[in-house]
């Protein structure tokens, strides 16, 4: 079960990453990469609302859509609870915890509706929904949280490295037509070019087939 | 039936979400400045990022608690910028500042020193005996600060840069390449008047490189009952702070230097720029006054 959850997660990150392979989360990685505290301080809080997210909206599925065989409506469901979620945490992080409001509570009201956070919660249902019935709902939740802690590590991991690549680009003199956001998006390419080669490494080094 | 089920499930879900987070903003509501959430409207609302900070919400908040300048949202653009600055309007700091070039020394006031026929940059002219111009403070006019506008608020008109006040953002990049620092960026607003002269000569030398300059005479120290403007160096400067904008030195200045170059021209103050404007031409020849207007027309 460890191993199991180890290679969900790292697999998450590296094989799987949402950002550089699956092309989730586009805007704020190219809209926030470019200072590296803003980079992290976004990262952070992705990966808390993809863990809060998916923590209330795996049970909402498993337990109100599917009895009720509404699973047609998961995206409008998801996309309300996951707003009403963000939206509670930062008025309560606000009053109780100032010191986590800020240094993440600009960041909160950005990912309220941001694809990779709708995305992990979606994904995470249709890659771990079967294992309810497999393994019990604990075991499946469980894979289910570690596989939105690990979406979110690799948002972080892709923030982080791209925040580094922007800096020296900004620092180069490209021929003035791709000043700007054109070397920015070729350099986001060949990056998640370098992704592409992180294909299969998981599987073979946890010996396991996810 | 199922329609039913589905429009109930999220009604109810929509419902609840909805009390909880009236309820949460009312007991767990924090004081903020509220001007950060009028800031906030004003901007485009893409979260771009391109201000450079995290979002809209966060740019607001850097423009209300550091007073970050208010032209950063390019989406929004200058439409965002201006009702930004309407709502800062009351604080002192972000008042919005202009630039002012101080110096009116055209072709016509100011003669060339020498033929200056080098690189066509203000920087390497300087290099030359301070300018091409026979006042060694004045706008060398070859447009450094054109080129270094952002928002082509700055051109060169007969010699001496000219400001579209309507255009400029008062970010700077002039005042901070001009190699003879004419550029002043005012932060006075339109209210208060500037001295459009920067030659720190004494009154006859000055007086005999230009004719539209500070002579150091002293009258507007004179005449200003709020101890706002000093000769220093040899050019009058207004203490800002001090400065009412009654207009006083404008009105006594005998070069008629201490303009309001920053007033919308229907209203001015009523015996200050009106008079000033037209008498500036024939005050260029200050020792023959009658002969100079035929002469100036003439040319």
């Amino acid at each position: 079960m460890l191993v199991k959850l180890a290679a969900i997660f790292f697999s998450m990150i590296l094989v799987n990453n949402y950002v550089l392979v699956k092309f989730y989360g586009i805007c704020p990685f190219l809209g926030v990469s470019k200072k590296l505290d803003s980079a992290v301080g976004m990262s952070g809080a992705v990966i808390f609302v993809m863990f809060m997210a998916t923590a209330v909206t795996f049970p909402i599925q498993i337990f109100i859509l599917d009895p009720a065989e509404l699973g047609y409506l998961q995206t409008i469901v998801f996309i309300l609870v996951i707003a009403v979620l963000v939206q509670f945490i930062e008025i309560f992080l606000k009053k109780y915890v100032v010191a986590l409001y800020n240094s993440l509570g600009v960041y909160l009201p950005l990912i309220t509706t941001n694809c990779c956070v709708l995305a992990v919660t979606i994904l995470v249902v249709g890659d771990y929904g079967a294992d309810v019935k497999a393994l019990g709902f604990g075991a499946a939740y469980l894979e289910a949280l570690i596989c939105a802690i690990g979406a979110g590590c690799g948002f972080m991991l892709a923030m982080v490295m791209f925040s580094g690549v922007r800096k020296r680009v900004e620092a180069c003199d490209p021929p003035a037509p791709f000043k700007g956001l054109p070397i920015t998006l070729i350099a986001a390419a060949i990056t998640s070019l370098s992704f592409m080669g992180f294909g299969g490494i998981v599987e073979n080094l946890f010996n396991v087939t996810l | 039936m199922n329609i039913v089920s589905a429009v109930i499930l999220c009604t109810i879900v929509g419902a609840v979400g909805a009390i909880v987070l009236v309820a949460a903003a009312k007991f767990m509501a924090v004081e903020e400045d509220p001007r950060i959430e009028e800031v906030a409207n004003c901007l485009a609302g893409a979260n771009c990022g391109g201000c450079g900070y995290a979002g809209c919400s966060d740019y607001a908040k850097a423009v209300v608690m550091d007073g970050v300048p208010c032209d950063k949202c390019a989406p929004g653009g200058p439409k965002a910028a201006a009702a930004i600055a309407k709502i800062m309007g009351g604080e002192a700091s972000v008042v919005e500042k202009k630039a002012v070039v101080q110096c009116q020394g055209s072709s016509e006031h100011c003669k060339p020193a020498y033929d200056y026929k080098g690189i066509q940059s203000c920087a390497a002219a300087a290099a030359l005996y301070g300018g091409p111009k026979s006042c060694t403070f004045a706008c060398i006019g070859l447009g450094d600060c054109t080129k270094v506008c952002k928002f082509d608020a700055i051109h060169i008109v007969d010699g001496v840069a000219k400001v579209d006040k309507d255009k400029c953002t008062g970010c700077g990049a002039c005042a901070n390449i001009c190699p003879k620092q004419v550029i002043m960026i005012d932060a006075a607003g339109p209210r208060k008047p500037v001295v459009m002269c920067s030659n720190k000569d004494k009154g006859a030398v000055a007086n005999k490189l230009c004719t539209t300059s500070c002579i150091a005479c002293g009258m507007c120290e004179r005449t200003c009952k709020f101890d706002a403007i000093h000769v220093v160096d040899g050019v009058a400067r207004i203490d800002y702070d001090k400065c009412k904008g009654c207009g006083m030195c404008a009105q006594k200045c005998p070069k008629h230097i201490i303009l309001f170059p920053l007033k919308d021209d229907p209203n001015p103050p009523k015996p200050v720029v009106k008079p000033a404007a037209p008498a500036a031409a024939p005050a260029a020849k200050p020792e023959a006054k009658a002969e100079a207007k035929p002469e100036t027309k003439a040319e």
